[in-house]
């Protein structure tokens, strides 16, 4: 609770300076609103429900995305992982296709599926699947060849190898590659939403922006910041438990 | 009309690289391990030890010769012959508690619930793990995690056990205790041993006979029968005139040179 109360210090004494300063007339407010402006415009949103909305579409968007990623990447990456002659035929496509900027597919997305969740969740799929998938390659071959020749003895199928040995010893490294692209999936989804996809916190941002209302533009953009630091918090607890099943001080 | 050989070398040779310019690292390997021997190879560094145990394992092919396990031409692992590496930390799985690695190879073998959990249980009184049966690898000695591989071993029955130098990285004491457990263990299930290992004092005192391997290129050097009766104990087998001339006879075949 110390720790939480130290860490808040800065920020609420840069809102208050702010506050102050707006209130002196030393800010221009036509770019910087009051804090107290965009607290009034932040629980307008949640009261009429727009900001809910706005952040259940993003989420939604981001988290769609990113869960087909994971799941693309971290099969192809443990094939790839494994098979050596796979990954030499399957490797330079990816290489090929893996510099395009993502949100440079928002075009073809729309032409694909029309504005909506679906063009938005296959962009942030693009963004998020290859940090999954080189992660899980580099983490299925470093895992520790003893415990594959364990499996060998026991003669484990490809399943069972997969699903008792490769995974679990993987597990701890891939999870670093499911929080970079965690980020970079609300990244994406916002960045998709400002470009073109009229749904979501990123939109709501433009419109606020565009229609003169800084303090709805700032309420949402500090919303935003919360749901990131959210999200990330999430995915750390959970697979925090999960390091646990190593027994204490132990990580992999 | 004899008992075939559980396990049976002929002409066994092993090469790394290509045939014109290739290493070889086993050459001409012959001798049969008869059902419920214990048997150590002891040998210099280099003399392929490991390579020996791997073929026996059925995790490398010989480049010539023939094995045979149970009169049948031995290709790749089968569940029958278990193995015991030396690295123990490696071998265990650090995300399963020590009744978790041991189910492992019940897992493998098929055996459901409530078996497993019987002879999970079985088998951490046998090998002296109870206490620490909900504990992590990583929280045991070395001493407690290579009593687990070998539980872990020897819960899917295996008609022939390897062992890979499986004391070489614990302390003298902790490897006396492993000693006579293990002597203990095999004696009660008869179970048949290729026991490898580069301290020949072990190897005479674990085995009912002993392999001398030469090196460059690992090849056979002494082969003698220990004929030490059971038990054996720490300190009178050790003394016993048996013991010395074995250790005085094979030791010098050690020096390499």
């Amino acid at each position: 609770m110390k720790r939480v109360l130290r860490g808040a210090l800065i920020p609420a004494l840069v809102f208050l300076l702010w506050e102050a300063g707006s209130r002196a007339d030393l800010l221009p407010m036509d770019t910087l609103s009051r804090p107290s402006d965009i607290a009034v415009a932040l629980a307008g949103g949640f009261v009429d429900g727009s900001i809910l909305l706005a952040t259940w579409q993003t989420v939604q968007a981001a988290l769609s995305g990113f869960a087909i990623a994971a799941a693309a990447g971290i099969l192809v990456g443990a094939i790839l992982g494994l098979s050596p002659p796979i990954e030499r035929t399957v490797g330079p496509s990816i290489e090929a296709l893996r510099p395009i900027p993502a949100v440079a597919l928002t075009p073809l997305t729309l032409l694909l599926f029309g504005f909506g969740l679906r063009m938005e969740a296959g962009v942030v799929a693009f963004a998020c699947v290859w940090p999954i998938l080189l992660v899980t390659v580099a983490a299925v071959r470093g895992i520790e060849p003893r415990l594959l020749e364990v499996a060998q003895i026991l003669r484990l199928g490809f399943a069972a190898r997969l699903r008792k040995i490769i995974l679990p010893a993987a597990l701890g490294r891939i999870v670093v590659g499911l929080r970079v692209a965690l980020s970079i999936s609300l990244i994406v989804a916002v960045t998709v939403e400002i470009l073109m996809n009229p749904r979501g916190l990123g939109y709501g941002m433009i419109i606020a922006s565009q229609s003169l209302k800084p303090d709805l533009m700032y309420a949402q953009l500090l919303w935003l910041g919360f749901l990131g630091w959210g999200l990330n918090a999430a995915l750390t607890r959970a697979f925090g438990s999960w390091h646990g099943a190593f027994g204490p001080g132990v990580r992999p | 009309m004899s008992v075939p050989p559980l396990l049976s070398l002929a002409g066994v040779s092993v090469s790394f690289g290509s045939p014109a310019d290739g290493h070889e690292v086993l050459s001409e390997i012959s001798f049969d391990v008869p059902d419920g021997e214990f048997l150590c190879i002891v040998g210099p560094s280099g003399c392929g030890k490991t390579t020996l145990v791997r073929l026996l394992a059925g995790l490398l092919a010989p480049s010539g010769g023939q094995i045979l396990f149970q009169g049948r031409p031995l290709a790749g692992t089968s569940r029958d012959r278990a193995i015991v590496f030396q690295d123990y930390s490696k071998a265990l799985l650090p995300w399963r508690t020590v009744a978790g690695n041991i189910a492992l190879s019940l897992e493998a073998c098929g055996i459901a619930e409530p078996e497993r959990s019987e002879r999970i249980g079985a088998l951490l009184a046998k090998m002296r793990l109870e206490p620490a049966a909900a504990r992590f690898p990583s929280q045991l000695s070395g001493g407690m995690q290579q009593r687990v591989q070998i539980a872990r071993s020897l819960a899917q029955q295996p008609k022939l056990l390897l062992m890979d130098e499986p004391f070489g990285a614990l302390d003298a004491i902790t490897r006396q205790d492993l000693q006579d457990e293990i002597a203990r263990l095999v004696a009660e299930n008869r179970t048949t041993v290729v026991f490898i290992t580069h301290d020949l004092e072990e190897a005479i005192y674990l085995g009912d006979r002993v392999i001398v391997l030469a090196a460059e290129p690992g090849r056979i050097a002494e082969m003698i029968e220990v004929g030490i009766p059971r038990p054996r104990d720490q300190l009178e087998t050790r003394e016993d005139r048996r013991f010395l001339e074995h250790r005085h006879r094979l030791f010098g075949l050690l020096q390499g040179h």
